[in-house]
């Protein structure tokens, strides 16, 4: 089965060792993780675990599966790029005089919709937001004046689902409480 | 009144009281001495086994809990002690076992530095635990008790681990009443059941003229054997069981048709791919039960009902899953579905079996005077002295499968064996536990001579508390299982799995566990007579014919229906009409 790219998040209670629960399953079956990023939800507790990777999908259910299982993980879901938003940041450090000395950077920027961050005497450090192949085209005009550091974020995502599933799930698993 | 402020040591043996646990096993050393010191008050009210190895600790506590269904409890010291529990921690997860592993660990101001016996428990053990959580104050310990408790026992029960830091042990804190824990928002232990889907099985049982039932450890798990019971009589449905899932109906029983897989009953395996319906309760599809999944049960409508996720869908792709625990799943099931009769299938695994018993049971039933001893027949004859009503215990291998498929249960919880991990040398410990944890029973175990050397040294603790568990070696001076393989597979050559013995009646001597050889057939029945009727621990060491092997058997990669009933001889399928 041919291998594509995708993205899961996890729902999970925000505490001490969840990254290290998701990651061996994927060790586990020896798939590799393309990006991984992690933040607090506008859920009070809530934590959310995006990763990404090259798999197949019947491989990716087990995966998301056995990663819900996991006590505290609260929900985990599958998408492909067909059900999501996502973007990524990259930053990129270039000689501030090589720029200066540039008369088209002023293009470049625009172009790419790029934004400047921050500009010292030695370096410049340029902001570009958007998915890989946006983010590597300015690579590729920046090399040429030498970029001397680089980074990209992995994705951050949302669902195009009108409704926000976990919140459901946890506001039907109080009721369950309560009862 | 009880104290207020009291010590972490305190509060987790407090906390275990409020759990009921009146047993623990486990093994001293310097990171847990505060809760030995603990102990040595609760003598009466929580006792301690003290085993020759954590090993034996550990599937002691699974012994017990497969027992009696409550986890069990097990205590060692960090480091080695807690690396030493890894097999048993695993062989748990496997099996679905509730444990509550206890581990001492150094203080948390030295955590991450190496310090002597320092081993990251956490993070060895979240492959193989349900829920690993290290505490980091005496405020935590009952929080974290009653939560491992929770987990450990609903839903998929599995083995829980508790680190303690040494400052958390000594650290004081203060007791309030102990609440138990019954909720965790992030974990769902009992799914809803979806009515519309016990509807749909029912559709698809109505319809069924060949149904087969499948049952796993799950149905005693959830304790759903009557359904079981009251189902395959109303459906009048043969059921077949996996090795975990054995003792949850009779043997006896005229619709129980035997144990799935690799060394299963032939009708049962045969059949397997000839029913129309297979309803799967409780079990996971495991490669030893179905043997090769790409010419497995092709034909039928499978109904998989499982309380772990996880496993619908994981190796089979039913055509109607039910995320549910068992009981109310079939409860649901036999309260609306349609009695049916099915005569003329039932009766068709009536030649297959006749076929396994001419060409596999008789021979090891009913050989020669003067031939060796087969295994089958020393299990046979061990069940039918106990009545059928032991709680038979097995280590790993040849033993494992002719205790398997030889024994005959009246009762459920009567087979505790390693299954998933296969432990060579859970055995012996696991059957201390079975024995303390139900006294008034009969606990024999079936050990091979291969596994016995590896926990053997639990004699020690058998001797020390005086547990009438009775030990039956059936020993034929070789790894025999692994020895079969290299007779049938790689062609007589038998690397490493002769085996030159101890002395084994010497051996229990030490130990002062009465103890008996038995060389010839004609010494047998007595010799069994005299291990049951002592009061007390008991070693029957048997010599078995050494190239004894387990029939039938289905070879690896090939398909459940085509067993191999000798070498070279598989079992020609019949037409059926």
């Amino acid at each position: 089965m041919e291998k594509r790219l995708f993205t899961i998040t996890v729902f999970s209670e925000n505490t001490v060792g969840i990254l290290s629960l998701i990651a061996v399953v994927y060790t586990r079956r020896h798939v590799n993780i393309e990006s991984i990023g992690a933040s607090r939800t506008s859920i009070p507790g809530v934590m959310k675990t995006t990763v990404t990777c090259y798999a197949d999908r019947p491989i990716m259910e087990k995966i998301v599966a056995q990663i819900e299982k996991e006590i505290y993980v609260i929900k985990a879901y599958l998408y492909t790029d067909e059900d999501i938003i996502w973007q990524e940041v990259a930053l990129y450090k270039v000689s501030t005089s090589c720029l200066l000395n540039e008369e088209f950077l002023e293009k470049i920027i625009r172009r790419h919709n790029a934004r400047i961050l921050d500009i010292t005497e030695d370096y410049t450090v340029i902001e570009k937001s958007g998915h890989g192949d946006e983010t590597e085209s300015l690579f590729d005009e920046l090399k040429e004046y030498g970029i001397r550091q680089f980074v990209r974020s992995g994705p951050v995502c949302v669902t195009k689902d009108p409704v926000e599933h976990v919140s459901e799930f946890l506001a039907h698993r109080d009721t369950r409480n309560k009862k | 009144m009880a104290k207020k402020i009291i010590t972490g040591s305190q509060a987790l043996l407090r906390s275990l009281a409020c759990e009921n646990v009146d047993l623990v096993f486990g093994y001293p050393g310097g990171s847990i001495m505060p809760v030995y010191d603990e102990l040595y008050d609760y003598r009466g009210k929580i006792n301690h086994i003290l085993t020759r190895h954590e090993q034996g600790a550990i599937h002691a506590a699974q012994g017990y809990a497969r027992a009696t269904g409550r986890p069990g409890v097990v205590i060692a010291t960090s480091g080695p002690g807690a690396t030493n529990l890894i097999t048993g921690i695993a062989d748990a997860k496997m099996d679905s076992t509730p444990l509550i592993v206890i581990t001492g660990q150094v203080s948390t101001t030295n955590l991450g530095s190496d310090t002597f016996q320092e081993t990251d428990m956490i993070d060895i053990t979240n492959p193989i635990s349900k829920w690993a959580i290290q505490v980091r104050s005496a405020e935590e310990i009952p929080w974290a008790v009653a939560r491992a408790f929770h987990i450990a026992s609903t839903g998929r029960p599995g083995p829980v681990i508790i680190d303690i830091p040494k400052d958390a042990q000594t650290g004081t804190m203060h007791w309030q009443e102990y609440s138990k824990c019954d909720f965790i928002r992030s974990y769902e232990p009992v799914p809803e059941l979806d009515d519309d889907k016990i509807q749909l099985a029912c559709e698809i049982l109505e319809t069924a003229e060949q149904p087969l039932m499948i049952i796993g450890q799950g149905v005693i798990l959830s304790s759903a054997e009557q359904e079981v019971l009251e189902l395959i009589e109303k459906v009048d449905m043969p059921v077949a069981s996996t090795l975990l899932g054995l003792s949850a109906v009779p043997t006896a029983h005229p619709l129980n048709k035997g144990m799935v897989g690799m060394h299963g009953n032939l009708s049962v395996n045969v059949c397997t791919n000839r029913a129309d319906v297979i309803l799967a309760v409780g079990m996971r599809f495991d490669d030893r039960a179905t043997a090769n999944l790409d010419t497995y049960a092709k034909q039928a409508q499978i109904i998989h009902i499982d309380i772990d996720a996880s496993e619908i869908g994981k190796l089979i792709h039913p055509v109607l899953s039910i995320h549910a625990d068992a009981r109310q799943a079939l409860r649901a099931i036999v309260d609306r579905v349609k009695p049916a009769s099915h005569t003329h299938w039932i009766e068709s695994f009536v030649q297959i079996d006749q076929a396994e018993q001419e060409m596999v049971i008789n021979n090891q039933l009913y050989r020669a005077p003067g031939s060796t001893i087969s295994m089958g027949e020393v299990v046979r004859k061990v069940s039918e002295a106990t009545n059928n009503d032991a709680i038979m215990v097995t280590d790993v291998g040849q033993n494992q499968m002719f205790g398997a498929r030889y024994f005959r249960f009246s009762s459920p919880r009567s087979c505790i064996t390693s299954g998933g991990l296969g432990t060579m040398g859970f055995g012996v410990p696991a059957a201390v536990g079975a024995k303390l944890a139900v006294p008034d029973r009969e606990v024999v175990v079936f050990v091979g001579d291969g596994g016995f050397q590896m926990t053997m040294q639990e004699l020690g603790t058998i001797m020390e508390n005086n547990i009438a568990v009775k030990i039956v070696i059936l020993n034929n001076d070789f790894l025999g299982n692994v020895r079969q393989w290299q007779e049938l597979f790689f062609n007589n050559r038998f690397s490493y799995t002769p085996m030159v013995n101890p002395d084994f009646i010497k051996i229990a001597s030490a130990y002062g566990i009465e103890a008996e050889s038995v060389e010839e057939r004609t010494q047998l029945d007595d010799a069994i007579s005299r291990m049951l009727s002592h009061d007390g621990p008991y070693l029957l060491n048997v010599n078995i014919d050494p190239v004894d092997k387990i029939f039938p058997m289905i070879p690896i990669g090939g398909s459940i229906d085509k067993m191999l009933l000798a070498p070279n001889c598989l079992y020609e399928i019949p037409v059926f009409r």
